[in-house]
């Protein structure tokens, strides 16, 4: 029950329909950061879809995405896997408690190593 | 006072299951001039009819509301029964309490309530009822059929093997169609060409048959049985009766860089030019846009070469008017554009191609006569990617992409591997699938030949990404059952693009008043029953301009629609709608609101004498209707400023009437 919660709250979130979702492996077909992910884009809508989600929330390729968009772009039927990933990324971090960021410490995380969706998902943690 | 009777229609338990039918005759009995009332459980079946027959001869009806399905199904029927029990025939009404009441409501207190709201609707509009007379329409025994591909051609032949005369009209020069491009056809693998070739010869010989090539229908007026087609013959500066079609010009002509639209643009021809060899009729054709003669007046080489004469630079687009009793529509599909879909790069790289391109480079009549070669550089290509459902399937974007399966595509492409592994053993060759979809005769057993015979690699999943670099395409891929990201090198990658209607269907559909759908294809008048008749009297549907289809099934369509065509031809006299407009002239006041809008041309002014209350005479313009022509649609009446407009069956008073029995 608790993870049929978890699933309707990531889609609620997201935005994304992943009934749509056709199975032609097109995100997956197109995802450079491919090769980084134990789960890959086509497997993230189906598991959400079948909310088989706790793996996924266990896994680092959560943090591999690179939310370049490659796959919401040419997917055929506007299912946009990296909405779904980022969604399931926020449910991680909102899990986690207390450990919300400083405004005044968020500039000095900040450096050029770090990747964008890193800085994206901090300022998700301020703001929460 | 009219003398009605309501006979209420259990449907089995389509009404019964949500409808009490005993409470809703019921309370119809005491409706006003309801003299009967009573329920059934099949309304339609001969022993429901009987009880009809039997109540309108004893209680003296003099009108009938049958509470049932939708009129679409059943109106015909009992305005039979009421005929074969003397009554006139449009005494008839239908209260919907299937469609529109018992399968959307979900309980019975409310499918009742609203089941008995309908009756009374129609108890009131029966109560202003008049008993109407339809009159009959001669018929033109002669059909258009626009469009000469494959469907148009097919169409034709089998309405003039009936004995009736048929008119082919062309946008092109030559008839053949997509057909005459493609190489092989599936599953049998015969040559389209010798398939096709036969069949536009027949056409040619065909004394019933005439053919407008190069020409397009500009306009349509008229209805069923009557239809006034003008046709507008483009100027191809060669005189289409002199023309020997030896070619002598095509050769000379020394425009010599103009893209060939027969081979997709892969090689060029002259601005003088027979599309292909077997083309019908064989006559030359002048591209006006690429001839130096007509663009700066010097040149004239053909001219001079042609013995017959033929060449005649001075020709004008030439419209001509014909009669017919019957149009067919076969203006058949297009592939998509690849423009929008930057991730193949289409447009980056000549060695990504269409697969209706890839059919001209496997045909001996191509660019390549026949050999396989890449048109980037002529070398032969050892590993191809064939990419299916591009754009087809695709929900995502209207622009890019259309929603629907183009049908056609993994049948094909099944076929272009095969040929490719037969022809060319040293080539690997890729198929990229999401679902392979075979169903018809002999199709899926195709499929697996290719695979398990001919050694075509079938993965599923979708290519991401095609990156040109250097003389190869980097592809980048799903292989979905394998759960692997794939990279191929791959020197040539066709991509099955989807197919969309012909562009001039739409303004046709709009000179018809034919219905489409939302994706342009031509809808038909009903998607099970009535499948090759567009909505539309007298105008049918033959082939891709439907929905996508191959060659076998536009065949077999192109024979049905002949058929109705025949059908059609062969009456004498059609019986004409009597729900039509009218209008009373004493409250006409001759302001032209209904003319302009009548979408049939069917309100003309005639000026006429009244008397006035004075005892003088007065000249005034009013309207009057073509009762043959009009479809009964009623715009007039809506926009007729002084109510003088009227539509006999659906009048004014008579809508009133039933919109306060359901306010009441």
């Amino acid at each position: 029950m608790e993870n049929k919660n978890l699933r309707e709250e990531i889609i609620r979130r997201s935005g994304v329909n992943p009934l749509k979702c056709m199975r032609c492996g097109k995100c997956s077909g197109t995802c450079p950061a491919y090769d980084e992910m134990e789960y890959h884009p086509h497997q993230f809508v189906y598991m959400v879809e079948t909310g088989d989600i706790e793996p996924l929330m266990n896994s680092k390729s959560l943090y591999k995405c690179l939310t370049c968009f490659a796959c919401v772009d040419r997917c055929p039927r506007g299912v946009e896997p990296a909405k779904l990933i980022e969604s399931v990324r926020l449910s991680v971090i909102r899990q986690q408690g207390n450990n919300h960021l400083n405004t005044d410490t968020i500039p000095d995380i900040i450096d050029e190593e770090m990747p964008q969706q890193a800085i994206v998902t901090a300022l998700r943690k301020y703001n929460k | 006072m009219q003398r009605i009777g309501v006979f209420v229609c259990w449907c089995g338990s389509n009404i019964a299951g949500t409808v009490d039918v005993q409470a809703v005759a019921e309370a119809l009995k005491t409706e006003p001039g309801v003299v009967f009332s009573t329920n059934y459980q099949y309304m339609c079946s001969q022993a429901g009819q009987d009880i009809m027959k039997q109540a309108i001869k004893e209680h003296n009806l003099t009108g009938v509301v049958v509470c049932s399905c939708s009129p679409r199904m059943h109106e015909t029927t009992f305005r039979k029964t009421a005929a074969a029990a003397g009554l006139n025939p449009y005494m008839v009404e239908i209260a919907n309490i299937r469609e529109q009441c018992s399968w959307v409501h979900k309980d019975m207190p409310t499918g009742t309530e609203k089941a008995i709201i309908l009756g009374k609707a129609a108890i009131a509009k029966v109560n202003l009822n008049t008993p109407l007379t339809p009159g009959e329409s001669p018929v033109t025994k002669r059909a258009l059929v626009i469009g000469g591909g494959i469907a148009g051609i097919q169409t034709a032949l089998d309405i003039a093997d009936a004995g009736f005369e048929v008119d082919i009209v062309e946008k092109k020069p030559t008839i053949g169609g997509k057909m005459a491009q493609i190489d092989k056809t599936f599953p049998t693998l015969d040559c389209a060409a010798c398939i096709l070739t036969p069949k536009m010869v027949d056409v040619a010989q065909n004394e019933k048959i005439r053919i407008f090539s190069y020409a397009e229908v500009t306009d349509v007026k008229g209805f069923v049985g009557n239809f006034t087609a003008t046709i507008k013959k483009k100027a191809r500066y060669v005189k289409e009766d002199v023309c020997t079609g030896c070619g002598i010009c095509t050769e000379k002509c020394p425009q010599k860089k103009v893209p060939n639209e027969f081979n997709l643009g892969m090689d060029n021809r002259r601005a003088v030019y027979i599309p292909f060899a077997q083309a019908v009729p064989k006559v030359a054709t002048i591209d006006p846009d690429h001839c130096t003669m007509l663009k700066t007046g010097k040149c004239g080489v053909c001219a001079k070469v042609c013995t017959a004469g033929a060449i005649d630079y001075t020709q004008k687009d030439e419209f001509i008017e014909e009669n017919y009793g019957a149009i067919v529509v076969a203006t058949g599909y297009n592939p998509i554009s690849m423009d929008k879909f930057d991730e193949f790069a289409y447009n980056q790289s000549k060695d990504v191609i269409t697969s209706l391109e890839y059919e001209r480079l496997m045909n001996a009549a191509g660019p390549t006569a026949g050999k396989l070669l890449r048109p980037s550089d002529g070398k032969h290509p050892h590993t191809i990617v064939f990419v299916q459902c591009v754009g087809s399937r695709c929900s995502a974007c209207d622009e890019k992409g259309k929603e629907y399966c183009s049908k056609i595509c993994c049948m094909y492409t099944a076929k272009h591997a095969m040929l490719t592994r037969d022809k060319y053993p040293d080539t690997d060759v890729y198929v990229f699938y999401i679902d392979v979809r075979t169903p018809g005769k002999s199709f899926d057993e195709f499929y697996r030949r290719a695979v398990e015979d001919y050694g075509v690699h079938y993965i599923k999943g979708m290519v991401g990404k095609v990156m040109p670099e250097g003389d190869q395409l980097k592809v980048r891929a799903s292989d979905l059952l394998a759960n692997k990201q794939i990279n191929i090198d791959a020197d040539l990658v066709v991509l099955a693009a989807a197919i969309e209607p012909d562009k001039s269907a739409r303004p046709l559909a709009t000179m018809l008043t034919a219905s489409m759908d939302t994706n342009d294809f031509f809808t038909e008048a009903h998607p099970k029953l009535r499948p090759v008749e567009s909505p539309t009297a007298g105008v049918f549907l033959s082939g891709a301009c439907q929905g996508p289809r191959d060659i076998p099934e536009t065949v077999a369509q192109a024979g049905a629609a002949a058929s109705k065509v025949i059908g059609l031809l062969a009456k004498d006299k059609l019986t004409c709608n009597p729900c039509v407009a009218s209008s009373n002239e004493i409250m006409c006041n001759g302001c032209s609101s209904c003319a302009n809008v009548c979408p049939y041309g069917a309100i003309t002014y005639v000026e006429k004498e009244f008397r006035q209350p004075d005892r003088t005479t007065l000249v005034r313009r009013v309207a009057s209707v073509n009762e043959a022509v009009c479809q009964g649609c009623g715009c007039c009446t809506v926009v007729c400023p002084s109510g003088a407009m009227d539509l006999k069956g659906f009048a004014n008073n008579q809508i009133m009437s039933e919109v306060d029995a359901i306010c009441k």
